[in-house]
């Protein structure tokens, strides 16, 4: 009993604050325009950044995959870097798992509910989030989508890596280095995300146009898990004796892979390419036990997505589509000065 | 389930069916997998599904005891975590000598076991929540202590070969068997003796058979529950050195899911979540009926959705063979 009563009462606490929140869409903001025109994103923000700050920070919180992996630490540094620069409020936040697509709903009905003056977010799953998404574009809170983005025509601007373009690169690689022809395998990390799809896709389909002499023999997930990717690499490897080359389509992947080779002692025999960085991944291309990896640029991320927000929230025209772009590293680049902000640890 | 009295006579026949009909399957998974792709059975696929045994075997050996008890340890994957980001805090980043990082990684997951222990017995929180909130609890402290980044063990070198050398292999040429799968069947042979030989044994099946009965025969239930527990938990430490040593890194986010992987192996062999029953060599049977079918699945392509619908339908298909005996 006594139980039931507290319950009502937070109840109907919860009720009265989501009415409060619902009803008072009282932010001035200009509609932001989701047709924003290409090009031209205006860079003169300093003097309207000094006008905000008197009315109090704005307030934006990043919505991510994920917090723990070192990928969205880099991306919450960029974000991070971009508060500072434009002075306003951001919180970073994720499920711990990306397969938490509920909780990232809560995390984003949370966010709604404090009024923010743009939200960003890299959705687990876009169709959960339509119906929240709605729910901001109708108090006037621009979207800004970034990493995988989100599938719709809600966000005003998406921040992200072209999977699909750099997967086709990662495959173009792979044909080099097994000299046209062969056995080619995947490990991704998950098929359903964005991401896991992009990649995937992006290499396959490039390896089905360009080169007919290449069969890709396998396409296994791990779900980013480093034992379970190097189980099973180790029985795609198994499975496929003639194996000339395997893509490992995120850093548990690409971790999987390569300890698979090394457990089966084909250093040399296959060659691996990568996707993203992380210590381990930096060392084993710095060997030369993985022939390369695509990197993204996580920091540029962050940045691009808080600086977009910024600009959204304020009524600025920005581009719709923010190519963060994607770079190939081995070991005969990867000291040089460019990678060093990209590749985290 | 069995009068609480007559332990012995029922239990040792039901096992030996129960044996029989788990080894049965994996046999019949092994042949089937054998004839369906020509590079399943092949000494390195079969040694890499042992290897892929050995983490969730050993979490699946501590957990059978608990298991046996009636009792239920959810933490098991997050506490392998945590042992493991423990030891890497030992040998990484206190430069400890490895062996006392072992140590200090096992005793970690020995002190989560402690705390279950307690909270169930003393504050008589049941198993179920208490162990659930020691998962997340070490799920927690994990992230917290590494600073949500993986520890390497790279200034070890030799910390790695704790899983994936092979002593086997450096004595006999060709023999290439890592030390991590020695290991595994040195923790069940430890095991299987803990469970048949010793009063600890005694006392895990007498608790999963009739506790209050136990109790009232002047056995000092709380602390053989506690020590149980405990036991558990320094097998997941045992895991957790294993699984870091083989990614040469303790990974703070993976654990959980573990857990239910280890508990369909214990089931799987028939050991009985009511409690009182069970065997090591049909944890084991358990474990290995699921890898194996894991990684046949996969050697045979066959699309990783699929593969998690097939292992379900073997889980209850298992468990319901098993009812059938026991009706009989």
């Amino acid at each position: 009993m006594r139980f039931n009563k507290v319950l009502t009462v937070l109840l109907s606490m919860l009720l009265v604050v989501s009415l409060l929140g619902g009803c008072s869409s009282s932010k001035p903001a200009e509609a932001p325009k989701t047709e924003a025109p290409k090009a031209e994103a205006a860079k003169t923000e300093a003097p309207k950044a000094e006008e905000k700050k008197a009315a109090g920070k704005m307030y934006i919180p990043v919505i991510s995959k994920g917090f723990q992996h070192q990928f969205w630490q880099a991306v919450k540094m960029g974000a991070e870097k971009a508060a500072k620069q434009y002075d306003v409020e951001i919180t970073f936040e994720g499920p711990e798992s990306e397969a938490q697509v509920d909780k990232q709903i809560e995390m984003l009905e949370a966010a709604l509910a404090k009024k923010p003056a743009a939200i960003c977010l890299a959705a687990l799953d876009s169709k959960a989030a339509i119906p929240l998404l709605e729910k901001a574009k109708a108090a006037n809170i621009p979207v800004v989508g970034f990493d995988s983005g989100v599938d719709s025509e809600i966000p005003v601007a998406t921040a992200s890596t072209d999977n699909a373009k750099a997967a086709g690169y990662a495959a173009d690689k792979m044909a080099e280095l097994i000299g046209g022809k062969g056995e080619v395998a995947l490990v991704v990390h998950d098929q359903t995300s964005a991401t896991g799809v992009g990649r995937r896709d992006g290499f396959a389909n490039r390896i089905k146009e360009k080169y007919p002499d290449i069969k890709i023999v396998d396409i296994q997930y791990g779900g980013g898990d480093h034992l379970k990717s190097t189980d099973v690499a180790k029985t795609i490897m198994q499975a496929h004796p003639n194996l000339k080359g395997i893509f490992g389509s995120n850093e548990g992947s690409a971790i999987g892979v390569l300890n698979a080779v090394n457990e089966l002692k084909k250093d040399g025999k296959i060659v691996v390419i990568g996707y993203d960085a992380g210590k381990q991944q930096k060392d084993a291309v710095k060997s030369g036990k993985i022939n390369g990896s695509i990197t993204q640029d996580p920091v540029g991320i962050g940045f691009k997505a808080v600086e977009a927000a910024v600009k959204a929230a304020k009524g600025e025209k920005i581009e719709k589509n923010i190519d963060t772009g994607f770079k190939w590293y081995d070991k005969t680049n990867m000291d040089g000065e460019e990678f060093k902000p990209l590749l985290y640890d | 389930m069995e009068l609480g009295m007559n332990l012995k006579k029922p239990l040792l026949k039901s096992d030996a069916t129960q044996k029989l009909l788990a080894f049965a399957g994996l046999i019949f998974l092994f042949v089937g997998f054998s004839l369906a792709s020509p590079n399943f059975f092949k000494f390195d696929n079969i040694v890499s599904i042992i290897l892929a045994t050995c983490v969730n075997g050993v979490l699946a050996l501590g957990v059978s005891f608990v298991i046996i008890t009636s009792g239920i340890d959810l933490s098991i994957g997050t506490v392998m975590t945590f042992s493991a980001v423990m030891s890497g805090v030992f040998i990484t980043f206190m430069k400890l000598p490895i062996p006392i990082g072992i140590i200090g990684g096992i005793l970690a997951g020995a002190a989560c076991g402690i705390v279950n222990g307690v909270t169930i017995t003393k504050m008589k929180i049941p198993p179920f929540i208490s162990t659930l909130g020691m998962m997340m609890i070490t799920k927690g402290l994990s992230l917290v202590i590494s600073g949500t980044k993986p520890i390497y063990f790279n200034d070890s070198p030799f910390y790695r070969q704790i899983s994936v050398g092979s002593i086997l292999g450096s004595m006999i040429p060709g023999f290439e068997i890592p030390n991590a799968v020695l290991i595994f069947f040195a923790a069940a042979i430890i095991a299987s003796i803990l469970l048949t030989k010793t009063v600890l044994g005694r006392y895990t099946f007498a608790l999963g058979s009739n506790e209050e009965a136990t109790r009232l025969s002047g056995v000092n239930v709380n602390f053989w529950k506690t020590t149980i527990y405990t036991l558990c938990g320094a097998y997941c430490g045992l895991a957790g050195i294993l699984m870091s040593s083989r990614l040469n890194s303790a990974q703070p986010a993976l654990g959980q899911g573990y857990e239910l992987d280890a508990i369909a192996a214990v089931v799987i062999g028939g050991t009985s979540l009511s409690g009182g029953e069970g065997t090591i060599i049909g944890t084991i049977i358990g474990a290995f009926i699921m890898s194996v079918l894991t990684n046949g699945l996969r050697i045979l392509s066959v699309p990783q959705e699929w593969q998690t619908v097939i292992t379900g339908v073997i889980l209850i298909l298992a468990v319901y063979a098993d009812i059938v005996r026991r009706k009989k």
